[in-house]
């Protein structure tokens, strides 16, 4: 039995602040979306009653305005501590590994007996990581678009108008969900030891025989 | 590592994670059950002021909201009619303004006499719609001007009825598509649109831009705001 230690502190807070940031900021962000919901059918009625949605835009405002920062700050703080502490060779997905991508999903479906050899991430995880960080920066880039579309208009210009930047700017919200659901359940297949290396920090190897 | 360490580790890494999980859940909770002020919860509106300041300090006047050209006679959406509850005759309408120990009574050709200018913006509601709309009116900046009224920090604004009033900062007033306005879409303002004179401010969510202007004044102290004391965000610029 060898033990290995996996995630830094600094890796931990910064991804366990990001639940509590991330579905306040999900939560107030469709509290502000009821008030003039332009995606039709996208939340039934009864999606809205069931969570208490209606009538608290000024709730969603008050909410989203205020954990933004915490969700941004908490964001650049680890993109610092990424790229200083070198964890960025771990996480970032070079050539080799979209060459190993297919391989991996197919023995992650049970279509593959032999895993491709990785590192701390294998590659769908450096890919879906890395690709999660980027959807995060874009959502706070098209965030502060529509928050201030007339001072930050050249910032609205990248993503098109107000319309298409209000629209990127829910479908990540979704994609991020998606993800959330999607990680959730690999850490479930993944077990324990890989668990609680979230939180402790170490994971416990054992010696091949 | 032997296995005794590896489960001490285990257990005091879970208590210090649940621990400070719980420190959050219980400081969202304070923070949420602080006394309201204005509907918000006072530590929200706090940080609500402090947006408001960062944004007002950042403001840069130069910045235009941006439109494509409008089609004459398009129908602007209608939202809202608080301040419009009133039985009201636009002919006998008459402007109040307040500056100081200046009192004015003006009536629409008082309005009429001044230049006029025309603009185009995407309208911006609060809740999150959008609208293109023409504008045609008095600038804010010329209608002070031409009647030499003294700037203060703040604007007020109500409707006759008192029913819808807001408050502004000078600077967004001053800017260049603040209007004093009596058309959109190239014809007469409607009355749920706010006729005869309402104001529009491109730099503004439409809370703002109020209709059926009946008084106008003055002030170092920000006047009362409806919808700011509804619980949304006072400054609410774009």
């Amino acid at each position: 039995m060898k033990v290995v230690e996996k995630h830094a502190l600094w890796l931990r807070v910064h991804h366990w602040l990001n639940v509590p940031f991330l579905l306040l900021m999900m939560w107030s962000g469709t509290l502000i979306y009821w008030a003039n919901d332009i995606y039709p059918g996208f939340f039934p009625e009864s999606f809205y009653s069931f969570f208490h949605i209606d009538h608290r835009l000024a709730q969603g405002m008050w909410v989203h305005f205020f954990v933004a920062w915490l969700f941004i700050s908490n964001g650049l703080f680890y993109l610092i501590w990424v790229f200083t502490s070198g964890h960025w060779r771990e996480l970032i997905p070079t050539l080799e590994t979209f060459r190993e991508a297919l391989p991996t999903i197919l023995h992650d479906l049970g279509l593959r007996s032999i895993a491709p050899p990785q590192g701390k991430f294998n590659a769908m995880q450096k890919i879906s990581y890395t690709g999660v960080i980027f959807l995060g920066i874009v959502e706070v880039l098209t965030g502060f678009a529509i928050y201030k579309p007339v001072q930050l208009s050249w910032l609205l210009s990248i993503f098109g108008n107000y319309e298409t930047t209000r629209l990127i700017h829910f479908a990540i919200m979704i994609a991020l969900a998606l993800f959330i659901l999607m990680h959730i359940m690999q850490v479930i297949r993944a077990g324990w030891n890989n668990f609680r290396a979230m939180i402790a920090g170490f994971e416990v190897e054992h010696e091949k025989e | 590592m032997k296995k005794n360490n590896l489960k001490n580790r285990t257990i005091l890494s879970f208590v210090v994670f649940f621990a400070l999980a719980g420190v959050l859940v219980s400081a969202w909770w304070w923070m949420s059950n602080q006394p309201k002020v204005d509907f918000t919860p006072k530590p929200f509106r706090q940080v609500l002021e402090l947006n408001g300041q960062i944004w007002k300090s950042l403001f840069n006047k130069n910045k235009i909201n941006e439109c494509s050209p409008v089609a004459k006679g398009k129908k602007p959406r209608v939202n809202g009619a608080i301040g419009l509850k009133q039985d009201f005759d636009p002919e006998n309408w008459k402007l109040e303004v307040t500056s100081g120990a200046q009192h004015l009574t003006l009536t629409m050709k008082d309005i009429l006499a001044l230049p006029r200018t025309e603009t185009r913006a995407e309208f911006r509601c609060i809740e999150g719609w959008s609208d293109d709309v023409a504008y045609a009116g008095v600038k804010f900046s010329d209608f002070m001007k031409a009647f030499q009224l003294n700037p203060n920090t703040y604007v007020g604004l109500i409707t006759p009825d008192e029913a819808y009033y807001v408050s502004l900062d000078i600077e967004s007033m001053m800017h260049s598509q603040t209007l004093l306005a009596y058309e959109m879409n190239g014809e007469p303002i409607s009355l749920e649109n706010g006729a005869p004179l309402r104001l529009i401010v491109p730099v503004k969510y439409g809370i703002k831009s109020i209709k059926r202007i009946g008084k106008v004044y003055f002030s170092d102290i920000r006047p009362p705001d409806y919808w700011a004391e509804q619980g949304y965000d006072w400054f609410a610029g774009l």
